[in-house]
């Protein structure tokens, strides 16, 4: 058992990083006409309008996730205890979802411009009323919901910052806003670009926003010229293309991580001055704060409801029941599938102790920052080829065809996933597992325990926790995920993703918002629980 | 008597760095020995090459007769039928304090487990406390179902690692006995690793003092403060001054304190330069004796003073004088030698040892 371990994991590592090698190898193959065409066509719109996009997003998510951040870290105003926990709650809330939300609250024929028309009498033409289905509108929608990723990682970093210094600043003459200015913010800001990276490689792996509102980036490209044109290569070498962007965000996110430890001023932690805000300071605070929370979360949560009430009857009915199903057991197997894989990786690494592992592991876990859509590039590609090699192999020599083994099953897609979401579960299983101090592993083993059962009799009970936690994260992440499960999913099988994408996209709104809205509480589950846990960990109480 | 452990000329490396070269000693049944020494100086990688955690890279370790590591074989530590208690006691959390120590007394009975852990609880004074968890215990509390948790299946031997290092000071000796009460009871052999000289003498039979992966004596705590083999043990155990000397007869060794008597090492003819070792308990106050010596510094400790003299040729050394003789500095006190043991070193080999 413990010989193959090793081998194990470098084995499942290379498995996982298949879809990127994949995408990868395209970059030096030869380019055909396609290419040529869509290099001196729309690439170059592309480029512009993903960088677009990415810098808007930038922007957004740091004026709101910085600006709350320091508010509930720092400062004493109303409400400052919830908002620390309903600023996360938009994480909850999908990208597709809130952007055809908002189409459906604010295009022409929506409630807002009705209203407005009913009131001032104008009609057509005769007022400006933004554009949603533009790019500044798909920066708005991205923003509202990614900022939370900023927000948590700057506020970890402010509390964590020791009082000592920002006193310090006080007393060499720095007033409060100099001393977040000269002081707070250049400390946390490994920890802001790292919330940032995160947030800009959801923001390039977006499918369901841009593509509801028709703006030519790269995911949208690659589904156009796989599906429309039914070119894989140039699809392919698109992929690649923003693969590499993406990892250029992966380094400096990871560069940002290390960096943080250094930004790291002391141990000693005490509670946090708060200054106290009052009269109009208190009132922008709370406005400040609410503003996100409200059209992050709550307004768009609220109309998905009140389209729910008037349509579910409609649209709860057989095959309704048939895709919640699909997708619960879709998002249990995965989630189970990927905390299994995690503990075998985390567990390894704790008992073999070799860089092989440790190396072999961050390899395995590199999917996160890999978009759905070229993960699902990546996965099609080799699954098919080995899929032609077999049946061409099989019928030359047994004359039997064997068809298509892999592609378009559930195998490809839950592989898709697995390589998408493992960094998830490894991330929560490695904390789970570095909690419990070595010696209680050496304590069951001079009790007479082999490793084996000392994970199932100590390790097992005491990451019971942790484990659950991975478990929802991943079932949460698998039912949000959209693009990957558009591509691979196979011949009509449905989610409630799928599903409500699909309505929106035909334009029933009001329809699709039953499944968005189960979407959307179920999703909450981890946003509950992280809320919890940072609600209990805070630095600066102790 | 019967060995139950015994290490002979093992060799321990972590990569390419040795950590533990040629090192020997045994345990008979019902001993407690201990392995003291500074920190790094290699004593918990003996205990968990003993346990089974680190394999020595040559030499062999036999637990009750039997091989358990050497070059070829390397029983995993839940085959060794070891007890081990650890720094930070590693209790499971989620156990109850019976749970704890019933965890080992996999194949027994639940009435045998049962009795055992009552009898174990009643053994370290705490025989209410079997539904309690971890975390409502007290240190000391936690630290004895540790103890009991390791002792529970009856090891053969029970290895301990730094085991009252997370307590309060004043309460570590006092621990310490009450641990020794314990395993006394029961006659169970043990091993203690610890820094603090005052456990290992509070709880040890035998103490092996090590340095840089070497065991420097192995002995009783009396012979190894009043007979100390070298003058890393000297240094190490216990307070004291060296003094250069000269052996001047066969046995009278001349320095400025004066003449001293007592045991010279055999390598020293007359003339040859050496090294004293002078104790605080070697000096002894007189307020009538005639030698006088000035002080220079004073550590009140309670019952008793430790002064610093400078004597009249300008050395200074230590003395230990009842509490109640409360002198000022730079006073001038009556002082008088009284030795019972003479420790010389040669002044060759003296620098020599020191790295």
């Amino acid at each position: 058992m413990a010989r193959l371990w090793q081998p194990g994991i470098v084995l499942v590592a290379l498995l996982l990083s298949i879809p990127a090698l994949t995408i990868a190898g395209f970059v030096f193959e030869p380019s055909g006409e396609n290419w040529q065409h869509l290099k001196q066509t729309v690439l170059p719109d592309y480029l512009e309008n993903s960088a677009l996009l990415a810098l808007g997003v930038a922007i957004g998510t740091l004026g709101i996730g910085v600006s709350t951040a320091w508010l509930t870290a720092m400062c004493r105003f109303p409400g400052k205890r919830y908002f620390v926990w309903l600023l996360l709650l938009p994480l909850a809330m999908p990208a597709y979802i809130i952007a055809y939300t908002y189409t459906g609250m604010f295009d022409f024929a929506g409630p807002v411009q009705s209203a407005i028309r009913e009131w001032t009498g104008w009609r057509y033409g005769d007022y400006y009323f933004p554009e949603i289905r533009s790019l500044g509108g798909a920066i708005t929608m991205l923003s509202l919901v990614l900022y939370p990723y900023v927000y948590l990682l700057a506020r970890a970093a402010f509390l964590e910052q020791s009082i000592c210094v920002l006193e310090v600043s006080r007393t060499l003459g720095c007033n409060a806003w100099s001393s977040f200015y000269r002081v707070a913010l250049p400390l946390a800001r490994p920890a802001i670009v790292a919330g940032l990276s995160l947030a800009l490689m959801e923001t390039l792996a977006d499918y369901g926003t841009v593509s509801y509102f028709g703006l030519g980036v790269f995911t949208t490209g690659i589904f156009r010229t796989w599906f429309g044109m039914g070119d894989s290569v140039a699809a392919a070498k698109m992929s690649a293309m923003l693969l590499m962007f993406v990892f250029t965000l992966v380094i400096i996110e990871r560069l940002s991580r290390r960096q943080a430890k250094y930004h790291h001023t002391t141990n000693k932690y005490t509670r946090l001055p708060e200054y106290p805000l009052h009269g109009m300071r208190a009132v922008l605070a709370f406005v400040v704060c609410l503003l996100p929370v409200a059209a992050g979360f709550l307004l768009p949560a609220g109309q998905l409801l009140a389209w729910a009430l008037q349509t579910w009857e409609e649209m709860v009915d057989a095959s309704f029941i048939k895709l919640t199903l699909h997708t619960v057991f879709l998002g249990l197997g995965t989630a189970l599938l990927s905390v299994m894989l995690a503990l075998f990786l985390a567990y390894g690494r704790r008992v073999l102790k070799s860089r092989t592992v440790f190396v072999s592991i961050r390899v395995a876990a590199i999917g996160y920052a890999i978009p759905g859509t070229v993960i699902a590039v990546g996965v099609i590609i080799p699954f098919a080829w080995l899929d032609n090699t077999l049946d061409g192999w099989m019928r030359e020599h047994f004359d039997y065809s064997t068809g298509l083994l892999l592609s378009g099953t559930l195998f490809a897609l839950v592989f898709a996933y697995l390589v998408r979401f493992l960094a998830v579960s490894l991330q929560t299983v490695e904390s789970g597992l570095d909690k419990i101090k070595p010696s209680m592993d050496d304590a069951a083993r001079s009790l007479g325990y082999r490793p084996r059962e000392t994970l199932k009799k100590v390790h097992m009970p005491l990451m019971k926790g942790s484990l659950l936690t991975a478990l929802l994260i991943v079932f949460v992440d698998v039912m949000k995920e959209l693009p990957a499960t558009l591509i691979l999913r196979p011949f009509n099988f449905n989610t409630l993703a799928v599903r409500a994408f699909e309505l929106a996209s035909d334009e029933r709104l009001a329809d699709s918002s039953t499944a968005a809205l189960m979407i959307v509480l179920v999703g909450l589950l981890p946003v509950i629980y992280l809320s919890r846990s940072i609600a209990q960990s805070r630095a600066g109480s102790t | 008597m019967k060995h139950r452990l015994e290490v002979s000329h093992i060799d321990v490396c972590y990569g390419s760095k040795q950590i533990i070269s040629d090192l020997s000693f045994s345990l008979s049944e019902g001993r407690i020995g201990c392995l003291l020494g500074p920190s790094g100086c290699g004593k918990t990688t003996v205990l968990r090459t003993i346990a089974g955690f680190e394999r020595p890279s040559s030499g062999q370790i036999l637990i009750d007769q039997q091989v358990v590591s050497d070059r070829k074989r390397n029983t995993p530590p839940e085959r060794r039928n070891i007890g081990m208690v650890f720094q930070d006691f590693a209790l499971f959390p989620n156990l109850t304090v019976q749970e704890n120590i019933c965890f080992g007394l996999r194949g027994w009975s639940k009435k045998e487990q049962l009795s055992r852990s009552q009898e174990l609880l009643a053994m370290i004074g705490m025989p209410t406390s079997a539904q309690a968890y971890p975390h409502q215990l007290s240190g000391g509390q936690q630290q004895r179902v540790a103890l009991a948790r390791a002792m529970a299946p009856r090891p053969s031997i029970l290895l301990l690692d730094e085991p009252f290092s997370s307590m309060d000071v004043e309460l570590r000796e006092q621990l310490a006995r009450e641990v020794r009460h314990i395993l006394k009871q029961e006659n169970i052999t043990a091993i203690l690793v610890t820094h603090d000289q005052n456990e290992a003498f509070a709880m040890a039979d035998e103490i092996c003092v090590m340095n840089e992966g070497v065991i420097q004596q192995h002995d009783s705590a009396y012979n190894l403060y009043h007979k100390p083999a070298n003058r890393f043990v000297a240094d190490f155990i216990g307070e004291g001054v060296i003094v250069p000397g000269m052996v001047v007869g066969g046995n009278t060794v001349n320095t400025e304190l004066g003449n001293i008597h007592g045991l010279v090492p055999d390598g020293c003819k007359p003339g040859c330069p050496v090294d004293v070792l002078i104790r605080p308990d070697d000096i002894v106050h007189d307020d009538s004796a005639e030698d006088t010596a000035i002080v220079v510094e004073r550590a009140f400790r309670g019952s008793d003073f430790l002064y610093t003299l400078r004597m009249p040729s300008g050395i200074e050394v230590m003395s230990l004088v009842p509490s109640h003789h409360d002198h000022k500095i730079n006073e001038a006190i009556g002082i008088r030698l009284e030795f019972d043991h003479l420790v010389v070193f040669p002044r060759a080999e003296t620098t020599a040892s020191r790295k």
